[in-house]
């Protein structure tokens, strides 16, 4: 958008731009209110229009698998991978492969975690990370829980190196970043499930398609905070690098890459963050681990005990997250003359003499080495306890909201997403991108949209848009005023923003355990993850937007007389819009997300299709169903950031 | 190469920053102004720059930002590539370098220090000066044991060991500084060293450097906003506006001739006595009588203030430092550069 439109005065050209925008809204009005006598192939894409995509992308794939040979060069380099992950599954649960020598005794793992924290950030974070590995032991999911990390700790260094390498490629040539940053785009928009199955054909099912998938969805974040953070290196820096007589290599090895540390670091929290997010889905594909065991439970409806394997997960989230970025933040301290060896490296010899005390200690002591099933703690009994009172407590409330909810909301407003004929929705979609972008934006609204009516799942489509609809809606409706009563004082502020980042981390299927237990199986449930999960970001962001309003200006509104009120809603609200915007933006990525995630507890949307394919392993239209969801996304992206850029410059906070 | 070859050389130096400056500036005739420039949709950082340095000077490029002097300098040390016109390093065109030949200069010849440090975050004091011998290649003994002889001289012993966001602004210029000599350059850029400092820090940081330059002797191209600190430090200041070299002389010639009304500007607000020298308005004898006690031609006026209002000689003996005469001074002169008059 141009500058052009901002200017309060109104220019002809805004004039005629809101007069268009208004034009094509009216008309989807008109189409919307005449669906009874409209032309069949105005209400459903008629059949000439859809096109076979999905037989296409299977030809493709045919092609490139048999024809070219890929298939080889996959299943060579899983196997590869298949053997790192026989050697971690020796070390970390005691599979009989080679090398032969694990398991490695619970103690030892959670010593070292112990000092890892510890040498991070100090005696909270060595709490945490120590405290989760022997909560793991205790509780008994040991294997589990190794089962899963044996997993991340093979695919997590492939995805940092292969980001590095094309996060570096795409700083280097201009072409190979236009060419990279569209492909970018679609992968970080695509369900989990889209690239499952494409593996699946590739690589067959088990941990080591698991490893793979993990590999190729964590790959996206990383890339692009290596391109950010060379990027970001200061021009001084590098100038210093030059007049140093750095080759360009010394200058990419000593310079570029070593002062992007940051950005390259906080790229390894975000992959980390994606591998496990990843792994316990990929539970679904037949990667054992806590993933699977959590998906058997609550389809068992066992509350208790994946209320357990939850807090595992839960506990392993925060703890990698923590871990991951007191590293990137960790800046170098240099020690004074005359410190010893040991003072030094207190940090490793305290890991090893840790190690080693429990290793030989393990010999003598079997439960410091495993606990089995049968001495393993429980609270699934309290906890099913708890919950069945809760349940029963709030059984005529639930009953309630599940009933209104299901009869007054969500079935009226599914039929009237679905009533909508195809071409008003574009209509719609075409004079929203309008007001907001242009013409560009209402090409690129029709084009997304149009694609998806032409994937022939356009009802199936719909039905994800209206869930994603009613749950953004709810969340907003609980999140905006949530958000602005966090942001009233610095001390709420950072609580709040501490619970959203903490909850940001949790993988999106535990948000399930909660409503599953309190719903049961249906629209409802699903809705409510949906909610949940789409909350945390714009709870976040108003935080981050009213807290980011300079100083200056509420003093000038204070000074003006404004009550709280006034500032609020004449400065603070329209000066952190943008940033508001931004969770918004989030929020509708989580949800489309969630909604796909949620199909196998019940849904008749894209996600519900998208599961069906996985387990046909139909490529093409799993594909087709993934791009349909991307679209989506990368529409209201579109519509999104284009919104909060004109204003950003309109408010000249860029 | 001679004493009287220039240690740099520019001839005609231009850079414009646009969609196709090369042959942009092949279309042009004449000497546009900036602003034409600008209409044709380039920006003119520098423009048909010509000066020499000698050997062991202090060039101080002058100007306010957005003038071009950091482009300038850069396009001396090929940080940036020039448009057109040639810049001689030691005789050799630094344009026709290879990358080779290019990072030898700079890994023997050449030191630079930055406004805002350019440390590495991620290196020690120690590592970041030793930093460009081990670009080029020298065994970690000798780079440490050169690397602790510049921190000494910098005056940075015993923080070796500390990173340089645990060091105040002073300090990590200080590091800068070491970090440019360690490779024991002949020709030293430094780019507005002392304009992220306090102003207290700043006058310490500028006596240091007199101290080092002394000791040094090297080739010096230094550049500041700052007019007062071009006039302390300066040898010759070259005045930059828009990109062209408004004028380039010594401090006195620019306070007593100031060329353009660009530079009168500045020299209004100055000081004449403080910077103008007896040496310079010592004119021939003449067959003036010259008698009593010389003054010495590095003195400023305002240094021979009491002297010239109590003498009653009308001329002055004015002597270099091993006692030969070198002229006389009117003293009516002086006092008018002493009392600002006749400007």
């Amino acid at each position: 958008m141009t500058d052009q439109t901002m200017t309060p005065a109104g220019n002809p050209q805004t004039w005629t731009r809101s007069r268009t925008g208004w034009t094509i809204f009216i008309a989807a009005c008109l189409l919307a209110i005449g669906n009874s006598v409209l032309p069949a192939g105005l209400v459903r894409p008629p059949e000439w229009l859809v096109l076979p995509f999905a037989d296409w992308i299977n030809a493709l794939f045919v092609f490139v698998r048999d024809d070219l040979g890929l298939l080889y060069l996959t299943r060579a380099f899983a196997d590869g991978v298949e053997w790192l992950l026989d050697v971690t599954a020796n070390l970390l649960y005691g599979k009989n492969r080679w090398p032969r020598i694990g398991p490695i005794p619970w103690t030892v793992i959670a010593s070292i975690g112990f000092v890892i924290g510890y040498a991070l950030q100090g005696w909270r974070l060595s709490l945490l990370t120590g405290g989760t590995f022997v909560w793991i032991a205790v509780m008994g999911q040991w294997k589990w829980a190794m089962e899963t990390l044996s997993v991340i700790v093979v695919a997590a260094p492939f995805s940092i190196l292969f980001g590095l390498v094309m996060g570096i490629l795409a700083w280097r040539s201009k072409t190979f970043e236009r060419i990279l940053n569209p492909v970018l785009n679609i992968a970080q928009s695509l369900p989990h499930f889209a690239y499952m199955i494409p593996v699946v054909v590739f690589i067959g099912v088990g941990p080591k398609a698991g490893a793979i998938v993990t590999i190729i969805f964590s790959v996206p974040p990383m890339i692009r905070m290596s391109l950010l953070g060379l990027r970001k290196v200061p021009h001084e820096v590098i100038e210093s690098g030059h007049m140093c007589g750095s080759t360009r290599w010394q200058l990419l090895r000593h310079v570029r890459i070593p002062t992007a540390r940051t950005e390259i670091l906080v790229g390894v929290n975000q992959v980390i963050m994606q591998c496990l997010a990843m792994v316990v889905l990929a539970s679904f594909i037949g990667m054992p681990g806590l993933g699977q065991k959590l998906l058997q439970l609550l389809q068992a409806l066992k509350i208790g005990r994946s209320v357990e394997i939850g807090i595992t997960i839960v506990l392993l989230a925060v703890m990698l997250d923590r871990c991951t970025k007191a590293w990137a933040t960790k800046q170098p301290e240099h020690f004074e003359k005359g410190t010893s060896f040991a003072v030094h490296n207190k940090f490793l010899l305290l890991g090893i003499g840790l190690s080693l005390a429990c290793l030989v200690l393990a010999q003598f002591i079997p439960l410091m080495d495993q606990i089995g099933r049968r001495d393993a703690f429980t609270i699934s009994k309290p906890i099913d306890a708890v919950a069945d009172w809760f349940i029963v407590l709030i059984d005529p409330v639930t009953q309630w909201l599940r009933w209104f909810l299901i009869t007054w909301v969500l079935i009226p407003i599914r039929d009237a997403f679905l009533w909508m004929p195809y071409a008003a929705v574009l209509a719609l979609l075409a004079a929203a991108g309008w007001a907001i972008g242009g013409l560009r934006s209402a090409l690129v609204c029709l084009g997304f949209f149009g694609l998806i009516a032409m994937s022939g799942w356009w009802d199936r489509a719909m039905i994800t848009v209206y869930t994603v609809v009613v749950a953004v809606s709810i969340a907003a409706v609980m999140g905006f005023p949530l958000g602005i009563w966090g942001s009233f004082n610095e001390k709420r502020a950072s609580i709040a923003l501490l619970i959203c980042d903490t909850l940001q981390t949790f993988p999106s299927f535990i948000y399930l355990i909660p409503v599953v237990m309190l719903f049961g199986v249906n629209d409802v449930a699903v809705v409510g993850a949906v909610i949940l999960f789409a909350a945390v970001p714009l709870v976040r962001y108003t935080i981050e937007g009213l807290r980011q309003v300079p100083e200056t200006l509420i003093e000038a509104a204070d000074m003006s007389g404004a009550t709280k009120m006034q500032t609020l809603w004449k400065v603070r609200l329209p000066m952190a819009l943008p940033t508001i915007m931004v969770g918004v933006n989030q929020s509708v990525m989580f949800s489309l997300f969630m909604v796909i995630i949620a199909a196998f507890i019940g849904t008749q949307d894209l996600g519900q299709e998208m599961q069906r394919a996985l387990s046909s392993t139909d490529v093409g239209k799993g594909l087709v169903l993934g791009l349909a969801v991307a679209f989506m996304g990368l529409m209201v992206d579109h519509l999104v950031s284009t919104w909060a850029r004109s204003k950003k410059e309109a408010l000249g906070l860029e | 190469m001679t004493a009287a070859t220039p240690v740099i050389s520019c001839k005609n130096v231009w850079k414009l920053f646009g969609a196709n400056p090369e042959q942009y500036l092949k279309s042009l005739s004449g000497n546009p102004g900036f602003d034409e420039i600008r209409q044709a949709g380039y920006i003119a950082a520098v423009r048909d720059v010509s000066l020499d340095i000698a050997k062991g000077e202090m060039l101080v490029i002058m100007g306010l930002s957005g003038s071009g002097k950091s482009t300038f300098v850069r396009c001396l040390s090929r940080l940036i590539d020039i448009t057109g016109g040639e810049v001689k390093v030691e005789g050799q065109n630094i344009g026709e370098m290879s990358e080779k030949e290019l990072i030898d200069l700079r890994r023997n010849k050449m030191g630079m220090v930055f406004q805002s440090f350019g440390l590495l975050p991620h290196r020690t004091v120690l590592d970041n000066v030793a930093f460009p011998l081990e670009m080029r290649g020298q065994d970690r003994h000798e780079r440490r044991a050169r690397a602790l002889e510049v921190i000494e001289l910098v005056g940075l012993s015993g923080r070796e060991d500390y990173f340089p966001r645990e060091l105040s602004g002073g300090q990590q210029q200080r590091v800068g500084i070491a970090r440019s000599l360690a490779i024991e350059p002949d020709i030293w850029f430094l780019d507005e060293p002392f304009s992220a400092l306090d102003p207290l820090i700043r006058r310490e940081m500028q006596d240091e450097f007199l101290r080092l330059q002394e000791m040094l002797g090297k080739t010096i191209v230094f550049i500041t906003h700052d007019f007062d600190e071009a006039l302390r430090l300066a040898d010759r200041i070259a005045i930059m506006k828009d990109g062209v070299v408004e004028q380039c002389d010594t401090p006195d010639q620019i306070v007593l001739n100031p060329a353009t009304e660009y530079v009168a500007k500045f020299t209004e607000e100055i000081e004449k006595s403080r910077v103008v020298h007896a040496g310079v308005l010592a004119h021939e004898v003449n067959g003036h009588s010259l008698t009593g006690d010389p003054v010495g031609d590095k003195q400023t006026i305002a240094e021979l203030a009491r002297l010239l209002v109590n003498d009653s000689r009308d001329f002055l003996p004015v002597a270099n430092n091993t006692g030969t005469l070198v002229g006389a001074m009117n003293r009516q002169e002086a006092l008018d550069v002493l009392l600002g008059a006749g400007s």
